[in-house]
């Protein structure tokens, strides 16, 4: 029995040495809620710049405001939420590989970079040349598009949950094309809530784990 | 006992089946990568590459990363094959045994 035991113990170890050598395990989920506050916070700025509630049908026939201030400010708010929701998802990260002591710059790392990056490359440079053209009404639901198709190349690499992520993010920048008026509603949801509701599952599921399996 | 005679020496070691499962699910990995993933000192790890590669279980790669040698390894399909029919053994082996 004991001998049982022990060849189920080594094909467990087996199991975690695969998975944690193939895929970047040290995401942290407080990340994921943290980039969710910042695009909550940038929407609303959105929402209280344009002067527009919840239901009106705006931005894409702004009388008010020109193309040009609406593509100005709109992508000075993006970056900033970018930015911020880069930096707290960095520390986090940081923050999880040092409490497990894991290294964050490996082959699992990059690899995870690399397939976010090329479909997010792509989506933004096809936002560059709708901005040229005029189309910024579209431009909402693309990135929440091209966002979606990035997690689920990259949740190859990395938890599994990270896929239905990509598939919700996905399924509601198809249904923000054909509602273009409510483009920042859609943004706020995509970016803000999926991420605090995501990154919350995560925290709870895993890294909570971790924090009472060190205490024990 | 018929796993028996199945058995793979060149696996039984849990360090050289940690490594070749390692290297299957991978493409590559570096000495050092593979050092930190099983926590083994510099001497030992290189000994059970040794006995992996002398088995032809993994190919071995010596390149340059700016002036630091980078050693990187890669599993062959005979490795591949080797590791997926003794995990077949050890499934065998626990079924016989439950």
């Amino acid at each position: 029995m004991s001998s049982n035991q022990e060849s189920l113990n080594t094909l467990n170890e087996i199991r975690d040495l695969m998975e944690r050598s193939s895929k970047f395990l040290s995401l942290s989920g407080l990340s994921g809620v943290f980039a969710g506050i910042f695009a909550l916070i940038g929407s609303i700025a959105a929402f209280v710049r344009f002067k527009t509630d919840f239901y009106t049908p705006t931005i894409s026939s702004s009388g008010s405001f020109s193309n040009e201030d609406v593509i100005s400010f709109l992508l000075i708010d993006g970056l900033l939420v970018l930015t911020f929701s880069l930096a707290s998802g960095i520390l986090f990260t940081v923050r999880k590989a040092r409490k497990r002591r894991l290294q964050i710059w490996n082959s699992s790392s990059r690899r995870l970079l690399v397939s976010m990056f090329i479909p997010l490359a792509a989506g933004g440079i096809f936002c560059l040349a709708m901005l040229h053209y005029g189309y910024i009404w579209l431009v909402f639901p693309v990135t929440l598009l091209f966002y979606g198709l990035a997690l689920v190349n990259a949740s190859r690499f990395t938890y599994p949950e990270v896929f239905y992520l990509g598939i919700s993010e996905i399924v509601l920048g198809c249904i923000a094309l054909f509602l273009t008026g409510y483009s920042l509603v859609f943004w706020a949801i995509g970016f803000g809530l999926l991420h605090i509701i995501y990154g919350a599952t995560m925290y709870n599921k895993y890294d909570r784990e971790v924090i009472t399996k060190t205490i024990q | 006992m018929d796993w028996l005679e199945n058995f793979n020496k060149v696996l039984e070691s849990k360090i050289r089946l940690g490594l070749m499962s390692v290297l299957v699910v991978n493409e590559s990995l570096s000495f050092n990568e593979l050092k930190e993933l099983l926590q083994l000192t510099d001497g030992n790890l290189a000994s059970h590459l040794r006995a992996l590669e002398e088995a032809g279980y993994v190919e071995v790669q010596k390149q340059f990363s700016g002036r630091k040698p980078l050693t990187t390894y890669k599993s062959t399909n005979t490795g591949q094959k080797a590791f997926a029919s003794h995990l077949q053994v050890l499934e065998n082996m626990i079924r016989q045994n439950l």
